[in-house]
């Protein structure tokens, strides 16, 4: 008859580092998306230390230098009260990104749980947390930070708090209706059946499970949020002069665009290098996070 | 066997780069006969399926070896003649009908496109998409059914259905009761079986089931890892196998308690 | 509902309370009333009952109902004599260790994220079953129970084949030592030697534990060597309960009569003939009026069109619900094979009363 011999296992999952390692060589896009946003970290980081003019990201005014064209003294030439623009995007490494950052981490705080919830407890309580979802993403996004930002002071604070409070519905929905989808999958209901508490399914089951859609749009979303504050401290609100962002900077350069381009062009391709890098990043993730694809599990 | 086979598979080898996971030597499917293909999953004979309908490229495999369809050779025949064999000649049905229909057309439709896509005029479509129904033993008002409105039972029904309007002349059917219900399982192998005595079918049944290939098929081969290990006669095959791994599936089979 | 008499199939013959008794359990999903009034009883093990039908039968529900994974809309479900519906908490907690499932789908039991051993793991720790450092130690012997090395604990659950995943469920399931174990179509979506490997598994460990165990399936072969006894279940109702055995040889209800004819078997002594029944199952969201089963019934009379059929003793331990049960028993002729309409035939042989 046919026995039931114990059955000698397939061969071991690949070590940790070596599966990383493979799972970036195949995945080109996370690793140069990777490298670029890395490099714009240490540009932040390095910025004070490495600029030639790192007065000019603060409060020094040159008036004799006033919009000048990039050359070996400026690499990025000079804005209209002679700053050094070369100076200026280095340092707003340090203010962009960072608010894009922060901006995205109180969406995911405020966002994931109640979108977890929702999709996990269902009922009313899903009810609840998406109607109140539902009206927040009633508004035209642009407008309601309008809105809160245009009530508090003017400053990177507001821009941030106002443009956080705007992003966050988008994330509920998001992971709820994957938070749902996995709560319907037999493991869970494997779980339940097995008697493992809730609060350790919904942390050790729903939200690895759930979590990548929402990884995914996150780094994707780093370039919409700068893009977003850049439009707010272009009408004013957000940061004020001498802060080096990047979209306070390109508006304040709009008006010198013709003859002057350089002061646009440079705090712009800042945007556009840093928007690109993070949605390679976000692509690479994906890919890397897809179980069926990767290496990793 | 007299003559010319309906559907003679010889030195067939797919594989996906140097790993081989298909290597038959010899396969015939007679005119009006029932096949079974018996073999567990990745004993490669779903790869057989795509490689008769000339499909085993679009997973990457390469093919090489002759398949002939009454004599005429479809290894190494460009797509577009490919085509005219796919479905009209050739059909297939597989193990989930629910996945096998596109949901947003009404079955009808399906079958009726069909029909329009290897010639026919659009009342020929619409009659034959008809008496097909009615061969299949499925009433003609279900056509205008969408795919989720029918059961599976009902699905994989449509889909011979389809093979019938098209007058396929061979049938390659992989493992299409296993996700059925048994009693539904039994109707459809009945039909099967009245398809091959009402319009001369050829069938390939693949299932991993001996029990169901005993039942069904007139002629059995056992397959494993990609080989052939024996074929012939049902009767002679199940009764005195010849290799250990047939004789292991036929005890695996769960036995009734003896009945009157 | 109507009132049944009182249930003697299921019951162990000396006379011991069974472990497991659902008297009159009803389920509802909204419009649809997928189990409608069954009670049955699961003796102390070793002791398997086998619960078969097709879909739509309400056989998956009746096994998520025992568990507490859907709600209950009648009827009761007693564990030891301690009405499971009630329970709480703690209470609830400590049932879950008493009564087990395994699912269908062995590609989606597992959490694909984590390793095996941790899926094992995560069971023994909910429970506290072993103390901390003694975890390891009892999955491998789990992992060794159910057939499979312990270096599976290792690996991931898609570097493992169907069968052996499902191998990986039923240790977990076991890992609580439970008392019952309610194994839901265990083999249906697996290749037929693993098939048979899973449920030699499941007969070793009905004797080496006492195990009793509900044995859901569609497939009346499967429960023939681990089911004493057997219930058929037809859209939410018992069409017959008693003894396997009895069920096979001699059935008292045409719908058993039909399922046990439709199983394939291997018969080399000539190809015994089956009975067809015609139509699909019915949709339960509109079910037929009387006798649920007379569409499809190849015996239906008037009576079962417009009597719903209680269930009443046919022999000892053996019980069905059928106006026409004697007939059955003595032997009542059913049509074997349709005729195959040929290629010319206009009109449609399939029934009239398809839902």
């Amino acid at each position: 008859m046919i026995g039931a011999p114990t059955i000698t296992p397939p061969d071991a999952a690949m070590p940790r580092g070596k599966a990383l390692r493979r799972g970036l060589a195949a995945n080109p896009l996370l690793t140069v998306g990777g490298a670029l946003v890395l490099l714009i970290v240490f540009v932040a980081i390095v910025a004070p230390l490495i600029v030639p003019f790192p007065g000019d990201a603060g409060t020094a005014t040159h008036p004799f230098e006033v919009l000048k064209a990039p050359s070996a003294a400026h690499w990025f030439g000079t804005d209209n009260v002679g700053r050094d623009i070369f100076s200026r995007v280095l340092f707003g490494a340090r203010v962009s990104p960072v608010i894009a950052i922060i901006v995205l981490v109180i969406a995911c705080l405020v966002g994931i749980p109640l979108g977890v919830a929702a999709g996990f407890l269902g009922g009313r309580v899903d009810e609840l947390i998406m109607r109140v979802t539902d009206v927040f993403l009633a508004f035209p996004p642009l407008l309601l930070a309008l809105a809160l930002a245009a009530v508090l002071p003017a400053s990177l604070t507001s821009v941030t708090i106002a443009i956080a409070a705007v992003w966050w519905p988008w994330y509920v929905r998001l992971i709820r209706g994957q938070a749902a989808s996995v709560a319907g999958r037999p493991y869970v209901e494997a779980c339940r059946a097995l008697g493992v508490s809730r609060m350790r399914i919904i942390f050790r089951h729903i939200l690895p499970n759930s979590i990548t859609p929402v990884l995914v749009q996150v780094s994707l979303d780093v370039g919409g949020v700068i893009l977003t504050a850049s439009a707010l401290s272009f009408l004013g609100l957000g940061a004020q002069d001498p802060v080096p962002d990047w979209g306070l900077m390109v508006s304040s350069g709009q008006s010198y665009f013709t003859p002057d381009w350089w002061m646009v062009t440079f705090p712009g391709l800042a945007i556009l290098l840093t928007a690109f890098a993070f949605n390679l990043l976000g692509d690479g993730l994906r890919d890397l996070l897809d179980p069926k694809r990767s290496f990793l599990p | 066997m007299t003559g010319l086979a309906r559907l003679a598979i010889s030195d067939l080898d797919v594989s996906f780069g140097s790993r081989q996971v298909v290597s038959i030597a010899d396969l015939r499917l007679d005119r009006a006969e029932i096949l079974g293909l018996a073999g567990e999953s990745g004993s490669g004979k779903s790869m057989t399926t795509l490689a008769v309908l000339g499909l085993a490229h679009t997973v990457g495999a390469t093919v090489s070896g002759s398949i002939t369809l009454d004599g005429q050779e479809l290894t190494g025949l460009p797509q577009e003649s490919l085509r005219d064999f796919r479905g009209r000649r050739i059909a297939a049905i597989f193990q989930s009908p629910s996945t096998a229909f596109n949901p947003v057309y009404r079955v009808g439709s399906i079958v009726t496109k069909a029909l329009r896509l290897h010639g026919a005029t659009k009342s020929e479509a619409s009659d034959r998409a008809a008496e097909a129904m009615r061969q299949v033993l499925l009433p003609p008002d279900l056509m205008r059914r969408y795919p989720s409105q029918l059961s599976g039972g009902q699905l994989q029904r449509v889909a011979i259905a389809l093979a019938v309007a098209l007058r396929a002349e061979v049938l390659l059917a992989d493992e299409p009761t296993s996700a059925l219900d048994v009693t539904v399982q039994a109707e459809v192998l009945d039909l099967l079986r009245d398809l091959r005595a009402s319009i001369g079918m050829s069938i390939l049944f693949i299932s991993h089931d001996l029990a169901v290939v005993a039942e069904l098929c007139d002629r059995v081969a056992v397959m494993r890892e990609g080989l052939i290990l024996e074929q012939g006669p049902a009767s002679q095959v199940l009764s005195a196998p010849a290799h250990p791994y047939t004789a292991e599936l036929l005890q695996s089979v769960p036995k009734l308690a003896s009945t009157t | 509902m109507t009132a049944q008499p009182e249930l003697t199939a299921g019951r162990d013959l000396t006379g011991t309370p069974p472990l497991l008794q659902i008297s009159n359990l009803t389920v509802r999903f909204g419009p649809v009333l997928a189990v409608d009034g069954v009670s049955l009883d699961v003796a102390v093990g070793p002791f398997g009952l086998g619960l078969v039908g097709e879909s739509g039968s309400g056989k998956s529900t009746i096994g998520r109902a025992i568990l507490r994974l859907v709600r209950t809309s009648g009827g009761s479900i007693k564990f030891a004599g301690e009405d499971v519906g009630s329970l709480r908490g703690a209470a609830l907690k400590a049932y879950r260790r008493r009564a087990q499932i395994v699912f269908q789908d062995p590609d989606n039991s597992l959490d694909p994220r984590m390793l095996i051993g941790a899926t094992i793991a995560e069971v023994l720790r909910a429970h506290r079953v072993v103390p901390r450092t003694a975890i390891t130690e009892r999955v491998a012997a789990l992992l060794a129970e159910a057939g499979l090395d312990p270096a599976f604990a290792q690996r991931y659950p898609h570097q493992l084949s169907g069968g052996q995943r499902q191998r990986v469920a039923i240790a977990r399931a076991l890992g609580v030592q439970p008392r019952l174990l309610v194994l839901d179509e265990p083999t249906s979506a697996l290749d037929v030697r693993t098939q048979a490997h899973i449920l030699k598994l499941v007969a070793r460990l009905r004797s080496e534990h006492k195990l009793s165990y509900l044995l859901i399936t569609h497939n009346f072969g499967v429960v023939s060597e681990l089911c004493e006894q057997t219930a058929v279940l037809y859209l939410g109702k018992i069409a017959e309960i008693g003894d396997t055995k009895v069920l096979l040889r001699a059935a008292a209800h045409p719908y058993t009569v039909a399922l046990r004819s439709a199983v394939p078997e291997v018969d080399l002594a000539g190809r015994r003939s089956r009975i067809v029944l015609p139509g699909d199952p019915p949709d339960a969201a509109n079910p037929p009026s009387g006798c649920v089963f007379h569409p499809r019934c190849p015996l239906a009379v008037a009576r079962c069109r417009t009597e719903v059929p209680v269930l009443r003793d046919a022999g000892p331990g053996h019980q069905v619900a059928c106006h026409r049960a004697e007939d059955v028993l003595a032997g009542a002729e059913m049509p074997t094979r349709r005729r195959p309409p040929a290629i010319e035939r206009p009109e449609a042989a399939a029934s009239s009363e398809l839902s």
